[in-house]
This record gives C-alpha cells, structure tokens and sequence, in this order.
C-alpha cells in the first residue's frame, strides 16, 4: 500500500505531528497559566484590539459571495496550470496555446465582471 | 513493513474521515459543522495520498478545503436564518425517508458490485494525467472554461438583480 512516492509524503506527516503537539502544548500551557477569574472583558473575543461592535452573528452582504464565486473559479483554473507546467515541454507550442484558450475564455468572466462594477466597493 | 505503515496510516484516516462525518451531522453550531467537514475532505484528500492518486489529493485540498468550503461559509452567513445556527424544521420523517431510500440504494451498488482490486500504481500520477489532458482530452478541458464562465456570469446575473 505505501510505495516509495507515498514516502515523500512522511514530512507532511512529521510536520502534521509536530504542529500539532506545539498547538496542544500551547492549549495546555494556557489553560494551566492563564488567570481562571472571567471578567466582562476577557469574554469579549479579541479582534486586533478593537472592541467588536454589534453581533458577529448576522447576515452578510450578497457581495462576498460573488468574490467566493471568483475565487473559486480561478482557483481552478490554478489547479489546471500545475499539470500543464508539467506537460508544457513534452507537448511544445500547441500546449501554450491550449491554455492560452483556456484563460482567455475565464479573461471574458473576469471583464464582464468588471464591466458590471462587481469588483467596485461602493 | 511498509504495507503495515500503509494499513496503520489507513486506519488513522478512515476513523478521522467517519468521525468527522458523524460530528457534520451531530454538534449543535451549523459552523463546526462546516469546520468538520473540512475535517472529512483533508482526511479524503490523504486517502488520495496513499492511493498514489497525487494530482487528485492536490485537487482536494485546494478545490474542495480551499474554495468549496469558503463557499460553503459564506453560504451560511449568507442565509437569514443565521443568527438561529442550526435550525431544525418538521421535514425529519420525509429526509429520514429519503436518505434511508439513498441508503438502500448506496448498499445495492457496494454489493452488487463486483470489486477488482488492484495495486495502485508506484509513479506520481500528474504527468500521466497532463499528458492526457492536453493531448487527447483537449476538448473537454476548453469546455471546463466555459462551465466556468458560465459560473460566473451566472453569479454576476443572480447577484446583482438584488
């Protein structure tokens, strides 16, 4: 079942293990240091300093949606680049335009997208 | 030696996966669920791993961990319901029905099936699968980009009637 490319994967693994026991020791550390005592203001979640305003708890605009959308729309087309990085040599010219294709068509998305004002803030 | 490291590593992440799963469908705060899931997905994508299926564990943990649960998020804090968290209604014994029909289904395949084991491959798989994709798949690779084209004008057309 482990062959030898799985092997490469052991300081994935290592490193997994390692971040983990650092995380548990820190959660430990805290639980054992920290003061117990609750006031109001150590319940307040920590935000950059900044005290919260209002309730975390609420709808958010439909805007943020649309960039989850674009994002993973081209965090697709990322995930084709890898194979096509490695095939670029073997394949030669046809494969540069292949791709070239390929982002022109997500190009068309991205100008419509700007010539709607979605990527404006207003 | 090295199947036991492989049947140990299997193990770990098969009870992860099934234990995340389970947790999606019982804690109370729809967000852990969310959080769990991710959890299920990583656990796949290590799967892939073992299975030598490299480009596939690439896949999962950059489509599926990275965008599709981003997605999933901004779903739920989408939803009006939100400050309620997990809101139950009286749809139990109709959803109980049809999973459970799903269940008969799920089981009639993994029986009915006749399985053929096979030794994954020992070489890295993403230049197999390139070579593939842009040679004799071209067609359907071009066709992803306007599937995906379509996600987003679609996105755009919905979005902005509000």
């Amino acid at each position: 079942m482990v062959t030898q490319t799985s092997l490469n994967y052991v300081p994935v693994v290592v490193a997994a293990i390692v971040s983990g026991t650092v995380l548990s020791l820190l959660f430990i550390l805290a639980a054992v240091v920290a003061p117990k005592r609750r006031t109001m203001i150590s319940a307040i979640p920590y935000e950059s300093g900044i005290p919260p305003k209002g309730s975390t708890w609420k709808q958010i605009n439909l805007r943020y949606y649309l960039f989850a959308v674009f994002f993973l729309v081209f965090d697709i087309e990322a995930v084709f680049l890898f194979p096509w990085a490695l095939t670029y040599l073997g394949i030669g010219a046809i494969a540069f335009f292949e791709m070239v294709i390929f982002l022109g068509i997500l190009f068309l998305g991205l100008v419509y997208a700007w010539k709607k004002g979605v990527l404006k803030w207003t | 030696m090295e199947s036991v490291t492989g049947a140990i590593a299997f193990w770990i992440l098969a009870v992860a996966i099934i234990g995340c799963a389970v947790l999606v469908l019982t804690v109370p705060n729809i967000f852990h669920s969310a959080l769990f899931l991710v959890g299920c997905l990583g656990g796949i994508a290590g799967i892939y791993i073992l299975l030598n299926a490299d480009f596939l564990a690439a896949v999962q943990i950059l489509i599926y961990i990275g965008a599709v649960a981003v997605m999933l998020i901004f779903g739920i804090m989408l939803t009006q319901d939100v400050v309620k968290s997990n809101v139950s209604n009286h749809y139990r014994i109709p959803a109980l029905g049809l999973s459970g029909a799903f269940l008969v289904i799920l089981l009639t395949a993994i029986f009915g099936t006749n399985w053929q084991t096979q030794s994954p491959s020992t070489e890295a798989s993403t230049g197999s699968i390139a070579d593939a994709l842009f040679s004799n798949y071209i067609l359907p690779f071009e066709l992803s980009s306007v599937v995906l084209l379509t996600a987003i004008i679609g996105a755009i057309v919905i979005a902005k009637e509000r």
